[in-house]
């Protein structure tokens, strides 16, 4: 059954990122196939109801830079896209505690228990990531283009981005540079004072990197993660009712509104090349289906490590993506409750459960989690990136029930003496005994446990390494060289061979960014 | 953080006999005027989660300043019948339906919902007081017309876990009453009739009962339908909702003909999107003969729904080097639209619609730009500057859940 499965584009994975570029081709009246290794569509943009009644956003479990031209294009708000506010971000501390809420003047007054000069910085420092926003953002809308050998198009972009940055201010020029090039906790010194507020922020600089706060190109992630809140009047950032899996099966309905097949359980072994040319795939089952072009959604390791032979590939741009930094750093550990946890420095139920809980009392705390890292062994008192999705989608656990989702780094892929059934667990102690020491009464009402170590992430997701992003958000792997100098437009050396994964400009979040992009990309060279 | 402020005031406004619960827990204590109550704004210090309530959860509205009349007697109907546009003659007992009426220019004079409570016993609701507008029409016939404004107490209960809710504590299920019926039922011991009727376009009830019983009702819903989401919820996250379902607001999105002053301030049924209340066949009603005559010719004007478009909004903010500013709540002014050089239009209602994310608008357009997709320019300003950006006509209501309508299998 080979000639008659024939497609314009065959997208292997389905991923968000995979749907996403599916979903444009089809909307551009391309035939197109989506083929997913698993039973269920999402990739890490995935819910899965683990214990009976109990939906986990298992992996992926908030929506940041979801664009607004992406959720219109595709129509997604019809196919199910419903982005909750998270409200809050609170940091548990021994004997007191850090709330930020989206009210300026309560959050002024909260900070200002702490420290009365942060809390009047803190007014400034919004609007100033804002600008650095604005200044950013057309990069991240650009296709990436190639700076060796250009295109026309290319050139057209370049003096595109270049006009943009004569037009940026100073200070943002300033800043710019600074955030490129600093670790999160130095930049953040420059503006703040109070400890827990610092290493909060900080947090989100290392999420899903191998780096410390204070690791120079921390800053950068961090302001990745800022993105979100940019266009804050349309709460970009937010959590998907019904877990992120449901955005995923919102851009998959809208692919198939469009005209897209799409696959479950159908797992792709080899992209077939012919003469230097993707003609289509096979599958682990024997079947084949012929393609114009095939478009990975998968990590670059896998994407050129796996589905195709390094003998069709150039020998110099092998070497480039065995470089390429991916390795996992962190862990998910998601809980069904029986009840909410109670924190003993802020009491009962409040709206400090609504939003994201953040176990960042200092630089130390997340500093040495990061030493644990540094020599193989998972954090000892992890970082931990907290929400509560039942509080905010009722529909998530059985009524009053709960369901409590944990990012946990560090946990190291590399792990000494390599993960095992018994680590794991150990790894899954360590995190319930860390929330504890903030919220005792966690240990008497788990009734369910799910932890999943980078190994997991990577067997069970298909994420290499257990890397959340496809590779790490440093400098070196951005725009022009993510995945690979020359090969950052969502070309590939061979022929037809496309990627759109998060492995690709801008990088990884629930975006939507590398899909549509690759999709506008590929449809730009068909006609 | 305190939670508990005590707070006391002294007010010369109404207040609802749900107050003693709603005022301890409006936390932003922001409050407007409804109909001469005090009525809360928002409960929370934003409104975003009551406006999700809506649409992902359960809302929990007081809405008992509404006005409402209690039409009782053997020609209640044929009276009704004779008032509003609606056919009322085949209004059954337990069914709902909203309606506008008219003076006899067929402009309108205010818009409702009227319940068939029994074979001659019927409750309308309004916006406005309208006691004489309905005892000047009752002359001579046989029934009663009681305000039933303060003895009764309403809630409106709207969002998709709201089904659920009342399932829990009604005596009976209500998994078999449709869009616009209500039934009598109880909670525990209380009488209270319900409705599947709302102002939100989303799944939801109104629940009416004695102001004795409100705070036990209050609770009741508070506690049974906490593990499904209940959210207090005021008046700014139900302007958004109300603008997603296209529906219209007296005073906001037209004038009474009452209080018009000057006859281009009033508006027919057939320029408020409601041509399809006013039924024609009827034998005889109040403005018959004007809107007969009207939708003959052709209304001057259409109320429409528009999305003002987003690339070139965005681009205007860029221009200026700001980011796209929205408003963060629903507006009111009255806004121009444009085709070309002249005037052809204005928005009276707006607001960005968090759950399709799109910019959206109602307005009022003369008839020749009504059409679907006609594309008009919208006034906005940007750094107090007037802009026009693109606005395109597009069906309402722009948020139409199949949930509204269905029920469960």
């Amino acid at each position: 059954m080979s000639t008659v499965n024939k497609y314009d584009a065959i997208v292997i994975g389905g991923g968000h990122n995979g749907l996403t570029a599916a979903a444009y081709l089809s909307r551009a009246g391309k035939k197109v196939l989506v083929l997913e290794r698993r039973y269920i569509l999402g990739g890490a943009a995935v819910t899965e109801e683990i214990y009976p009644g109990f939906k986990f956003s298992v992996c992926s479990y908030v929506v940041s830079l979801m664009k607004p031209n992406v959720m219109r294009e595709l129509m997604l708000p019809k196919f199910g896209l419903e982005l909750l506010p998270l409200e809050s971000t609170f940091t548990p501390l021994d004997n007191d505690y850090l709330l930020r809420t989206a009210d300026a003047d309560q959050t002024y007054r909260e900070i200002a228990r702490h420290s009365r000069k942060d809390a009047e910085t803190y007014m400034r420092f919004g609007p100033a990531m804002g600008q650095i926003g604005m200044a950013v953002r057309p990069i991240l809308e650009t296709v990436a283009p190639n700076a060796i050998r250009p295109s026309l198009s290319d050139m057209g972009a370049m003096k595109k981005l270049l006009d943009h940055f004569k037009s940026l201010s100073s200070e943002q020029f300033e800043y710019l540079t600074k955030l490129m090039t600093m670790s999160s906790a130095d930049f953040l010194d420059e503006w703040f004072e109070f400890e827990p507020l610092k290493a909060s922020m900080s947090a989100s600089g290392i999420i899903g990197t191998f780096m410390g706060p204070r690791s120079p190109g921390s800053a950068y992630v961090m302001l990745h993660h800022y993105m979100g809140d940019i266009d804050g009047a349309f709460r970009a950032w937010g959590f998907q009712r019904g877990g992120t899996g449901a955005v995923s099966m919102a851009i998959a309905r809208s692919a198939e509104h469009f005209g897209a097949d799409i696959m479950t359980e159908a797992s792709v072994e080899k992209v077939i090349v012919k003469n230097g040319r993707a003609v289509g795939v096979a599958l682990e089952n024997g079947d084949e289906y012929c393609s114009d072009i095939v478009i990975s959604g998968l990590d670059p390791k896998l994407t050129f490590l796996k589905m195709v032979d390094e003998s069709d590939l150039p020998s110099d741009f092998v070497t480039d993506i065995k470089n390429f930094r991916i390795r996992g750093s962190s862990g998910k550990v998601n809980l069904a409750l029986d009840a909410l946890p109670n924190f003993t420095c802020l009491p009962g139920d409040g709206h400090h459960l609504r939003g994201a809980i953040s176990i960042s009392p200092s630089y130390d705390h997340l500093e040495r989690a990061y030493d644990d890292a540094k020599y193989g062994n998972f954090s000892q008192e992890p970082y931990m990136d907290i929400i509560l999705p039942s509080v905010i989608d009722p529909d998530m656990a059985p009524p009053g029930k709960h369901v409590m989702s944990c990012f946990v780094q560090y946990a190291p892929y590399d792990i000494k003496g390599g993960w095992n059934d018994q680590k794991r667990e150990a790894f899954g102690d360590v995190v319930i005994n860390t929330i504890a020491r903030y919220a005792p009464n966690i240990k008497d009402i788990i009734l369910h446990r799910q932890v999943l170590t980078p190994a997991d992430l990577e067997s069970i997701f298909g994420l290499t390494e257990g890397n959340i992003f496809h590779g790490e958000l440093s400098l070196q792997q951005l725009f022009t060289m993510r995945p690979a100098v020359k090969w950052a437009d969502y070309t590939t050396p061979i022929k037809n061979y496309y990627q759109c994964g998060s492995g690709t400009h801008p990088g990884g979040g629930i975006t939507g960014s590398p899909g549509e992009m690759a999709a506008k990309k590929i449809l730009g060279i068909w006609s | 953080m305190s939670y508990n402020n005590p707070f006391t005031a002294e007010t010369q406004l109404k207040l609802s006999p749900f107050f003693e619960r709603t005022s301890k827990l409006n936390e932003s204590q922001e409050w407007r005027r409804w109909s001469g109550y005090l009525s809360a704004t928002q409960y929370e210090l934003t409104h975003d989660n009551e406006y999700f309530a809506i649409r992902t959860k359960a809302a929990l509205l007081d809405i008992t300043p509404l006005y409402k009349y209690i039409i009782e007697g053997p020609d209640a109907q044929r009276f009704l019948d004779r008032l509003v546009t609606r056919n009322i003659k085949i209004c059954k007992v337990g069914q709902v339906m909203y309606t506008p009426w008219c003076d006899e220019d067929g402009k309108q004079i205010d818009d409702g919902t009227v319940q068939r409570l029994s074979e001659n016993k019927f409750r309308i609701t309004s916006a406005e007081p309208n006691l004489e507008w309905l005892d000047t029409n009752a002359a001579g016939m046989e029934l009663s017309v009681s305000d039933d404004s303060k003895t009764t107490a309403s809630l409106a209960l709207q969002g998709p876990n709201s089904r659920t809710i009342l399932n829990i504590i009604a005596s009976e299920s209500l998994d078999s009453l449709k869009f616009f019926w209500m039934t009598d039922t109880h909670f525990g011991d209380i009488p209270v009739s319900i409705s599947r009727t709302g102002y939100t376009g989303d799944l939801g009830y109104e629940i009416w009962m004695d102001p004795k019983d409100a705070l036990d009702v209050w609770d009741l819903l508070l506690e049974k339908g906490k593990p499904y989401g209940i959210t207090p919820t005021g008046l700014q996250a139900l302007d958004i909702a109300r603008i997603e379902a296209g529906l219209i607001l007296l005073d906001i999105d037209y004038i009474s003909t009452r209080h018009a002053i000057i006859e281009s301030r009033k508006s027919s049924p057939y320029e408020l999107g409601l041509g399809w209340a006013v039924k024609l066949k009827k034998k005889d009603f109040i403005g018959k003969k004007a809107l007969a005559a009207e939708q003959a010719r052709g209304p001057e004007w259409e109320f429409v729904g528009i999305e003002i478009e987003w690339n070139e909004l965005e681009n205007h903010y860029r221009k200026v080097g700001l980011p796209p500013r929205l408003p963060g709540t629903a507006w009111r002014t009255s806004t121009p639209l444009y085709k070309g050089n002249e005037q052809v239009g204005y928005a009276t209602s707006g607001t960005w619609s968090p759950i399709l994310k799109r910019y959206i608008a109602l307005a009022h357009v003369k008839a020749e730009y009504a059409k679907e997709n006609t594309q008009l320019d919208f006034e906005l300003k940007v750094e107090h500057f007037r802009k026009l950006t693109p606005a395109r006509i597009v069906k309402t209501p722009f948020f139409d859940p199949e949930r509204k309508r269905s029920c469960p299998q």
